[in-house]
């Protein structure tokens, strides 16, 4: 993990590698996203100074897509899918019984910084739904009774 | 090139990635050196083969030998028994589920899933490695770039593509020919061409197959494209959720610029063309071409008034001609076999294929492509292999959150643009969602609606606030609060919102409520004045009872959360409907299927 000064020297870079590339904007923000975890108000600022444009402008991105936050997420990001295919197939349901498990309302993050509970659009794996994401690993033709079991292993 | 006397292929789509198919590799790689064959067998990772639920697949040539859900301790067996002796391991292999046959005496093409497709776009997947561009090059590829280049002028490149038929794979089905004439007829000093890969529609993924399975395909495609209008740059946007397609798409890119076949001069001509790359952000919106146009930019991605149309006055301000993933792959066949043999698959109004990703209640999940006016009957029972748990065919969604809900009586129409219009659905970019009796109508429409609100961008009022409107009215009946006339509210919102929103996000999403309501009014009105829900899906609507098949063993009344269940050990227990918090815990817990929902 780099420090906070590195983070900063990484964004720099970033903000340095796309200046001049056409409606650099985007990926500058997928880099802090991905360096901070997160994009806080001063990263806005330091965005909007080195791109030359204003702190409304960055905001104003940053708020519209679902991929930046503006608030740390937890060490774990837990997905379920909430595609059509994984809902008809009752992916609400293993979402209610997270929710249950981690003692956390959908959107928002567990106390101890641990978990991140989100409903996420289709992540495209019908084929196995109902599906959830942790972080990177992909739980497939999941059941709810199955959930304290696989929430055991990260805790 | 060294030849090997087999070939294993294992499906690196994600799907089947998802379900431990590159640990698959891992073993097989091990496996084949431990036992000295790694000389004379290849391990090849493909795209998708299709079959998503039979997933991870791995296919053994040249028997064609199809084993489904491998593994990684079934990998020894496949080596030992099949690679080193010659004897198919049967557990393995696929058994269709409509015919319990197995397929071990079968090729590929036999199964009854593969039967009936035709595969022209994903004609590469699965059958070649996707980060390879000589396995490309050997499949014909870029050759159809060097024919356009080199012996077609641009006018005749289009030409084919209109004589094609060729019509928007994402959803719109505008003539792509046209649009590519459009963007040639208008003058400007630089334009450009892009690929929309922000496929966003939930239950759809073929255009993630195709980029993950035959990533060349596409850019070969964008630069014929390219050549036809008059554009010497290009950019695809997708979708950030697809790391594996991202990944292979820059690969591609990578080798492409390598074999000069992108970049400077190509094939020796004044032709010169470069690919961008761009990731979405998580905006359903971005889909709509002048909002995905102004994510580029850098800017929110909120959609654009048009007039002026993009290939007037599209990315930073230039002609900008935009098409599906889909339909790119599409063109380096029409270019290679000419439009003749394109127009000649297909009906009247709609040419070629069409990949739909079939999931929901069906028994093969998966990926499938099809000749244009094919029966949504045989798309669900032949291919698709019926529903599972022998549950009744209620409906299938097309056209995602922008389509509708078609039920049994018109299973036999073809599928084409303009007849799923006509029966109040779309053919939308392929999404095919199969629901059983087990599902509630007025639950999906109001799920599609909380998607629609979810994603609505809030530029327009009708989107912004009549969505809302129409969902609180749905969530309301669900929660059996309906009143009387909420259905002509309904209705009325509905029509607003489609002659008024700005962009075609808006003016389709009163749709899943329109088709719902056409062909399930019923539900509804029981909801709403019964207070029942006839799919017994509805929480709030639903009583839990116990019926004489109880024993009284006493684990529900141990296992409900509110003690709502009462009763004397070995006699029959009962359910105080009033504090009964209808969570289903005490059904998982019976033992004799005593409790049931009414």
């Amino acid at each position: 993990m780099p420090d906070q000064k590195e983070k900063y020297a990484l964004l720099q870079e970033a903000i340095a590698k796309h200046k001049d590339v056409p409606g650099a904007l985007m990926p500058v923000l997928q880099a802090a996203q991905e360096i901070f975890g997160y994009v806080p108000m001063d990263v806005q600022q330091i965005i909007a100074d080195g791109l030359g444009t204003t702190l409304a402008e960055v905001y104003g991105v940053a708020t519209f897509y679902a991929q930046f936050s503006l608030e740390p997420k937890g060490q774990y990001i837990v997905g379920v899918c909430l595609g059509t295919a994984c809902y008809v197939k009752g992916s609400q349901k293993v979402l209610d019984k997270l929710s249950e498990e981690l003692k956390v309302p959908v959107g928002k993050t567990t106390a101890d910084g641990r978990f991140t509970l989100n409903a996420t659009r289709c992540l495209g794996a019908c084929g196995l739904a109902p599906v959830m994401m942790i972080n990177d690993e992909v739980y497939g033709r999941l059941t709810p009774d199955e959930i304290p079991a696989i929430v055991a292993k990260y805790r | 090139m060294d030849f090997y006397r087999a070939h294993v292929l294992v499906c690196g789509g994600t799907g089947c990635t998802s379900s431990g198919s590159m640990q698959l590799i891992e073993r097989f790689d091990e496996q084949l050196k431990e036992k000295g064959l790694d000389k004379e067998v290849k391990v090849v990772r493909t795209g998708c083969f299709g079959l998503c639920e039979a997933g991870p697949v791995v296919i053994v040539y040249p028997e064609g030998t199809f084993y489904s859900r491998v593994k990684p301790e079934d990998v020894d067996e496949i080596v030992s028994e099949h690679l080193l002796k010659g004897r198919k391991v049967q557990r393995l292999v696929y058994v269709d589920h409509a015919t319990h046959e197995s397929s071990v005496q079968k090729s590929l093409n036999e199964i009854g899933f593969y039967k009936q497709q035709e595969r022209i776009a994903l004609k590469n997947c699965g059958v070649i490695d996707p980060e390879n561009i000589d396995e490309y090059i050997a499949f014909d590829g870029y050759k159809a770039l060097a024919k356009a280049l080199t012996e077609m002028t641009r006018e005749q490149v289009i030409q084919e593509v209109i004589d094609s038929g060729l019509r928007g794979r994402g959803g719109g089905g505008f003539p792509t020919g046209k649009k590519w004439q459009f963007g040639y007829n208008s003058p400007a000093d630089q334009k450009y061409i892009a690929c929309n890969a922000d496929e966003g529609d939930p239950g759809a993924f073929m255009d993630r197959s195709l980029l993950e399975g035959d990533p060349h395909a596409i850019i070969e495609a964008m630069a014929i494209g390219g050549y036809a209008i008059g554009a010497s740059e290009g950019y695809i946007y997708v979708r950030a959720e697809y790391p594996i397609a991202v990944k292979r798409l820059q690969v591609a890119i990578e080798q492409a610029k390598e074999y000069g076949l992108l970049g400077d001069n190509i094939f020796g001509t004044d032709f010169c063309f470069d690919l961008h790359i761009r990731l979405g952000a998580g905006a359903f919106v971005c889909g709509e071409e002048t909002a995905l146009m102004n994510s580029i930019e850098g800017k929110r991605g909120e959609p654009r008034p048009r007039p002026p149309f993009p290939a007037v006055k599209g990315l930073f301000g230039k002609p900008t001609v935009l098409n599906n993933v889909e339909t790119y792959a599409n063109i380096p066949q029409i270019i290679l076999k000419g439009a003749k043999w394109y127009s000649s698959i297909g009906t009247e109004r709609s040419k070629g294929t069409k990949v739909f990703a079939l999931g929901g209640k069906i028994n093969n999940t998966g990926l499938v492509e099809i000749p244009m006016g094919t029966p949504l009957r045989t798309i669900i029972y032949d291919i698709g292999g019926g529903i599972p748990n022998g549950k009744k065919f209620k409906a299938v969604q097309t056209g995602g959150p922008s389509g509708g809900c078609i039920p049994a009586d018109h299973l036999d129409i073809p599928i084409e643009y303009d007849t799923l219009i006509e029966i109040g659905s779309m053919m939308g970019s392929g999404g095919m969602i199969v629901m059983d009796e087990d599902n509630c109508m007025v639950d999906i429409a109001r799920f599609f609606l909380d998607f629609t609100v979810d994603e609505s961008c809030g530029k327009c009022t009708p989107c912004r606030i009549g969505t809302r409107r129409m969902l609180e009215i749905l969530e309301r009946i669900v929660d059996g609060k309906g009143e009387e006339g909420d259905i002509e509210k309904l209705e009325t919102l509905a029509q607003n919102i489609k002659s008024t929103a700005l962009c075609g996000l808006g003016q389709t999403a009163p749709n899943p409520v329109l088709s719902t309501l056409h062909y399930f009014r019923d539900e509804y009105e029981a909801h709403i004045k019964e207070k029942r829900c006839p799919a017994h899906h509805c929480q709030a609507l639903l009583n839990y009872v116990i019926s004489d098949k109880c024993r009284g063993c006493t684990l529900c009344a141990k296992a409900c959360p509110a003690g709502a269940i009462s009763g004397e050990v070995r006699h029959q227990h009962v359910i105080d409907t009033a504090k009964c918090l209808k969570c289903g815990a005490c059904v998982e817990k019976c033992r004799f299927g005593a409790i049931s929902k009414n």
